[in-house]
C-alpha cells in the first residue's frame, strides 16, 4: 500500500490560535486485523463546522466514536476542551459527554419512547422535574427541527429523515458546546437532506456551537463546513477551506470529488 | 496433536474464567450504582409489573402443577408403606427448599431473562446503548439497576407463590382425589415444614434473582452482529441462567444445609 503523503494546512495554526475544542493527535484504530485509521491528526476550534469527508468504511464513523469515547483507540491522544480523555472511565467521560451531543447516522432513538420522550430525555436525566418547562422545551426543539405535531409519534412510525431530526433534538436540547453529526444526510433525498444541511446550518448560528459533519455528500460538506478534512487509508489527507479543496488538482482528492473510481485505490 | 488439545482446553479455561470475571464486574459495578447513584422509580416499578406481575400465572401453573404430580407420585410410594398422611410433609419440605424456588428461577429465566437479554441486545445492535452513553447515562444505572432491584423484589415472591399454589394443588389432590385425611395431611404438613425451610427458599430465590439478572444482562450489553446475534445472546442467556441455577442450587443447598438443617431437631 502506498504511503500517503498529508497535505499539510499551514495557515491553519495561525487562523485559530486559541485552545482547540477538539484535539485528535496520531489517533490509531484496529479493528480485530484491520487498521482503521492509521495516526489520524485533528483541529476543530471553539465555533467551527469541520466536515470529514471519506470513502464509504473508511473509518469516519469510527472516528467520530472515539472522539467521544464510544470507542477506545489503540494509539493517540484526544482532547475535548483541553482535556485529555483517553483512559477516563465511562463515569468520568460523563462530564465530557455533557459537552458534546452526538446525531447517531440512524437517529439511534430509543424505541420504546416516543418523539416527545425521547427529546425529553436528557432533560429529564439531568434533573429537570418542571413539566411546563420540558414541555416548552420540547415545543421549541419540535419547531427547531419542524417537526410539531409529531410529538406522540414511537420512533418506528417516522420516516428517516424524521428520526434523524428528532436525534438531532434530543443531542442538542440541553445546548452542548460541540456537536457531532454522524452521516446527517445519507440516504435521504435531496429535498430532505437540504432541510438537514440549513438545520445545521441554522443550529450553528444560533447557538455557535462547534460542529463535526462527517459525510460522503460533497454537497452537504459544502454548504455547511468551515473547513473539511478528507480522510483517507486511515490518516487526514487534505485539511482545508471548501475553496480549497475545489480548487485542488490532487488526483486523489479529484477522484474522489466526482466520484471517478479508477484510481480511487 | 497433545499441544494442540492442551491448547484448546487452555482457550475454553481462558475463556470461561474471562466470562465469569466481566459477570463479576458487573455484579459490582450494578451493586455500586444502586447505592451510590439516584434510584429511577419509574422504571423500577415498570420492570416489577414485567417480572413479577406479568410473571404470575406462568409461575401460579408450574407451582400448582409440579405440587400436584408430587403429591400424587409421593402417595403411590407412600401408600405402600401404610404412612400416605406423611405425603404433606414431603410435599411441603421440597417445594419449600428445592421445587418452589429452582422451578420458578427456570421459568422466570425463560420469560424474564430472555426478554431482558433481547431488550437490551437490540438496544446495543441499534446504537440505542451508545446513545444513552453519549447522553452521559451509564447504561448499567439506567438498564441494569432498575431490573436488578425488581427481580431482587419480586423472585422471593415469585417463589412463595409458586409454593403457595404448589401446596394447595397437593393438599386438593391428596384429599379429593387420592383419599388421605385433611386434618393428618395438614398437621403433619405444619409439623414438618419449619421457619428455616421458608427462609431457605426464599433465600434461593434472591440468590437466583442476582444470576438471571447479571446473565442476561451481560448477554444483552455484550451482544453484537444485528438480529443473529441478538438470537444467540438471547439463547445463551436463558440456557447459562438455566444451567447457573441448577449448579448454584446444589451448592446453595449444601451451604444453606449447615445453616438451616433439614428435618425437625
Amino acid at each position: 500500500m502506498p504511503e500517503v503523503a498529508v497535505i499539510a494546512n499551514p495557515a491553519r495554526a495561525a487562523v485559530h490560535p486559541v485552545q482547540p475544542m477538539i484535539a485528535v493527535r496520531g489517533l490509531t484504530k484496529r479493528i480485530g486485523t484491520q487498521e482503521i485509521l492509521r495516526g489520524v491528526d485533528l483541529e476543530v476550534a471553539p465555533g467551527e463546522t469541520l466536515v470529514i469527508i471519506g470513502r464509504s468504511g473508511g473509518g469516519k464513523s469510527v472516528l467520530l466514536k472515539n472522539v467521544l469515547g464510544l470507542m477506545q483507540p489503540n494509539e493517540g491522544e484526544i482532547y475535548i476542551d483541553g482535556q485529555n480523555i483517553i483512559g477516563m472511565s465511562e463515569r468520568q467521560l460523563a462530564t465530557i459527554r455533557r459537552k458534546v451531543g452526538i446525531l447517531f447516522q440512524g437517529g439511534a432513538l430509543f424505541d420504546s419512547m416516543t418523539v416527545e420522550e425521547n427529546i425529553a430525555f436528557p432533560l429529564r436525566e439531568a434533573g429537570l422535574r418542571d413539566s411546563r418547562v420540558i414541555q416548552q422545551k420540547i415545543a421549541e426543539m419540535l419547531e427547531v427541527i419542524e417537526l410539531q405535531g409529531q410529538d406522540k409519534k414511537l420512533p418506528v412510525n417516522l420516516s428517516g429523515g424524521m428520526k434523524k431530526r428528532v436525534g438531532l433534538a434530543r443531542a442538542i436540547i440541553n445546548q452542548p458546546s460541540c456537536i457531532l453529526y454522524d452521516e446527517p444526510t445519507s440516504g435521504l433525498d435531496p429535498v430532505v437532506s437540504d432541510s438537514i444541511n440549513r438545520l445545521i446550518r441554522r443550529l450553528q448560528e444560533r447557538y455557535h456551537v462547534t460542529s463535526v459533519v462527517v459525510t460522503h455528500d460533497m454537497k452537504s460538506a459544502y454548504d455547511v463546513g468551515d473547513y473539511i478534512a478528507y480522510l483517507h487509508q486511515g490518516r487526514i489527507y487534505f485539511h482545508g477551506t471548501p475553496e480549497e479543496i475545489q480548487a485542488s488538482s490532487d488526483p486523489i482528492i479529484q477522484d474522489f470529488l466526482i466520484g471517478r473510481s479508477t484510481r480511487a485505490d | 496433536m497433545l499441544a494442540r488439545f492442551f491448547t484448546s482446553v487452555g482457550a475454553v479455561v481462558l475463556a470461561s474464567f474471562i466470562y465469569l470475571g466481566e459477570l463479576v464486574m458487573l455484579a459490582a459495578e450494578t451493586t455500586r450504582s444502586a447505592v451510590t447513584h439516584r434510584m429511577r422509580w419509574r422504571l423500577f416499578l415498570r420492570q416489577v409489573v414485567d417480572i413479577g406481575l406479568l410473571s404470575q400465572l406462568v409461575v401460579v401453573i408450574t407451582g400448582g402443577f409440579t405440587g400436584a404430580v408430587f403429591a400424587a407420585q409421593t402417595y403411590f410410594q407412600f401408600n405402600k408403606l401404610g404412612v400416605a398422611s406423611g405425603v404433606g410433609a414431603v410435599v411441603s419440605a421440597a417445594l419449600f427448599r428445592e421445587l418452589g424456588p429452582v422451578l420458578t428461577g427456570l421459568m422466570v429465566t425463560g420469560r424474564v431473562g430472555a426478554a431482558m437479554s433481547a431488550e437490551i441486545g437490540t438496544m446495543k445492535v441499534t446504537e440505542q446503548i451508545d446513545a444513552l452513553r453519549a447522553l452521559a447515562v451509564h447504561p448499567v444505572d439506567y438498564l441494569v439497576v432498575p431490573r436488578m432491584l425488581a427481580m431482587i423484589v419480586s423472585m422471593p415472591l415469585l417463589v412463595a407463590e409458586c409454593i403457595g399454589f404448589g401446596l394447595v394443588a397437593a393438599y386438593f389432590v391428596s384429599v379429593n382425589l387420592l383419599d388421605i385425611s385433611g386434618p393428618y395431611y395438614v398437621a403433619n404438613m405444619v409439623r414438618w415444614t419449619l421457619m428455616r425451610d421458608i427462609v431457605m427458599g426464599l433465600a434461593k430465590g434472591f440468590c437466583f434473582a442476582l444470576l438471571i439478572v447479571v446473565i442476561s444482562c451481560h448477554k444483552g450489553l455484550t451482544s453484537r452482529e444485528g438480529a443473529v446475534g441478538v438470537g444467540r445472546a438471547t439463547t445463551e442467556a436463558v440456557v447459562n441462567s438455566s444451567l447457573a441455577i441448577l449448579i448454584s442450587n446444589f451448592f446453595l443447598t449444601m451451604f444453606l444445609n449447615i445453616i438451616f438443617p433439614a428435618g425437625w431437631q
